[in-house]
């Protein structure tokens, strides 16, 4: 019986973290009538798809979803291109540029984005890459490349340089020792870099704010944002169902790695 | 940055067996993909946005702009509403670090305990991690709409949660509150983890009640944990952005316009280049003050 209070507790706190979202699935099957109401429910009345179909056919869901699809998509794969060979040369040399390195990871952690997204905005627009996909994709491999390389040196030096040291000794030349015998090792961790970096690039919202100033190159949390416009209450039901449709990336990325976050915050990452 | 990176060849060839201009030029190689880009559009334009605080620039293709000294950060400091931007982040920063370290850590003691249903509580935890931002900023604009809303109706109330002067600001520390709370739960959780089980039976022996256990041991044992994930929250809460925009635009009256959408509007809406430089200058400068108090604290902790 002693037990009570913290079962009471924890249910507290589980309310707390649940019941918003709840809320954003529940709203998201009302009928506008049901929206209306000014007795609201916490489950649907009469469940509705309607929202859904209004959210895909009314803004340009679909084409702002294929948007961030790409930009995702290049940015992650960009990313990882670029941070491998520099997380290797991090984790495997210790140099003064590997400290550097680690230094500027950290240092740009903490730098407000304003000061960052000005230029970075100038130069886009001397390059004439504003409103474009490219030019938001050089943003987001920039701004995802430390915490990138951050986890890639973790992964590179779990895995110990004794097993490139036999494959030489077994007569296998550099690079095919990397290929054959830290590639395989490293690929979880290649796996979980690009998972981080797609699910930051789909996620991201403020770059693509400066940087996209046409409607027709939105991506999908600018896209999301433009549904709140002054109509108010009629547009709560499309909204709803936008938002839920926008996370599900994200949901499917913290089932894969939940575990992992779990026992104990992304080890291999961290500690490096 | 180039230029340093080619010092160590130089400077202690000798020390390894392996010749190190050789494995210099090579880490260089390697680093060259990832330091090309980061120069560019990281490096450079973080050194160009400070030189930028100290000119008139203005947003125009072609604005001819000049030098002007520190007359941005002079005007910044007799800006009032620089001072009142300030003043909400300031108590949106530490109200919404602190809080959410108490409602962190109670929810990360008793995940760490031996009850029923922890495995599906731990999953809940981190939901709202999983969510964008964009998308957590929605979220609550629902849970707070006037009519449609839920909050109004499980409180039995009719207020206009987010357009009212003197709730806005706090109804946005919470959603900020939960927003971080998985981040800083888990940190904390595994902190908890890390704690010897013989310092408890230790104490255990001497008849030390569950407060005195907690007082002393887990508390001094979690302080670096405890130190590094509020520094660091505290960091990412002033530097915040999304989730506030999202939510009331800084709305109403400003009442929850802090430093980075203060700093927003003055580049983006109103093309003021210069000032909002000046402005990012000044957050980074906070920013740094309290990195150094905590650094500090933690070199005092270590020796």
């Amino acid at each position: 019986m002693k037990q009570i209070p913290k079962y009471a507790a924890l249910l507290a706190y589980m309310i707390f973290l649940v019941f918003p979202l709840v809320w954003l699935v529940s709203t998201a099957f009302k009928t506008p009538q049901e929206m209306a109401n000014l007795n609201p429910s916490w489950i649907p009345r009469e469940p509705t798809l309607s929202n859904f179909e209004a959210a895909f056919t009314e803004q340009d869901l679909v084409g702002a979803g294929v948007r961030s699809l790409i930009v995702a998509l290049c940015s992650a794969v960009l990313t990882v291109v670029v941070a491998l060979p520099a997380a290797y040369a991090i984790a495997r040399h210790r140099s003064l540029v590997s400290k550097i390195a680690v230094g500027w990871v950290l240092v740009s952690q903490v730098f407000p984005f304003i000061l960052i997204i000005i230029p970075l905005f100038m130069v886009l627009r001397n390059l004439d890459l504003v409103s474009t996909l490219p030019g938001l994709i050089i943003v987001h491999v920039t701004f995802t490349l430390p915490f990138a390389l951050w986890m890639l040196q973790g992964y590179v030096r779990a895995v110990p340089p004794e097993l490139e040291e036999a494959a030489s000794v077994d007569g296998a030349g550099r690079v095919r020792s990397i290929v054959s015998v830290v590639a395989p090792l490293l690929a979880p961790g290649v796996v979980a870099t690009l998972l981080f970096s797609f699910i930051s690039s789909w996620n991201e919202f403020l770059f693509a704010l400066v940087v996209l100033k046409d409607p027709d190159v939105m991506t999908l949390p600018l896209t999301l944002v433009r549904f709140t416009g002054p109509e108010g209450v009629s547009r709560l039901g499309p909204l709803a169902a936008a938002s839920v449709v926008a996370t599900i990336p994200s949901l499917i990325f913290f089932a894969i790695i939940q575990r992992r976050l779990r026992s104990g915050l992304m080890a291999g990452a961290v500690k490096g | 940055m180039t230029a340093v990176a080619t010092r160590p060849p130089r400077t202690s060839p000798h020390k390894r067996r392996k010749p190190r201009s050789r494995q210099g030029r090579e880490t260089l190689l390697l680093m060259l993909p990832a330091l090309v880009p980061v120069l560019l559009f990281s490096v450079g334009p973080l050194l160009y946005g400070i030189g930028l605080a100290f000119t008139d620039a203005r947003a125009g293709r072609n604005a001819v702009y000049e030098f002007v000294g520190p007359q941005n950060f002079i005007d910044l400091l007799s800006d009032a509403d620089f001072w009142a931007s300030f003043r909400i982040g300031l108590i949106w920063a530490v109200s919404v670090t602190g809080l959410q370290f108490l409602l962190s850590l109670g929810l990360a003691i008793l995940l760490n305990q031996n009850l029923r249903f922890r495995g599906v509580a731990r999953v809940l935890a981190v939901v709202p991690w999983a969510m964008p931002p964009v998308v957590i900023g929605l979220m609550w604009r629902l849970v707070y709409h006037p009519d449609a809303g839920i909050l109004n109706s499980m409180l039995g109330t009719d207020i206009d949660w987010l357009a009212d002067f003197s709730l806005a600001l706090p109804a946005v520390i919470v959603m900020g509150i939960w927003s971080g709370m998985p981040q800083t739960t888990v940190v904390l959780l595994a902190g908890l983890q890390g704690v010897p089980k013989e310092l408890y039976e230790a104490v255990e022996v001497d008849g030390a009640g569950t407060w005195r256990r907690f007082w002393n041991i887990t508390l001094p044992q979690l302080r670096p944990v405890i130190v590094a994930i509020t520094s660091l929250d505290f960091v990412w809460n002033i530097n915040q952005f999304s989730l506030v925009y999202v939510l009331t635009q800084g709305g109403p009256g400003g009442q929850t316009r802090l430093p980075m959408l203060f700093a927003y509007e003055q580049a983006f809406r109103y093309g003021f280049f210069g000032y909002a430089a000046a402005l990012g200058v000044a957050t980074m400068i906070v920013v740094l003050a309290v990195l150094g108090i905590y650094l500090w604290r933690q070199m005092r902790e270590a020796s």
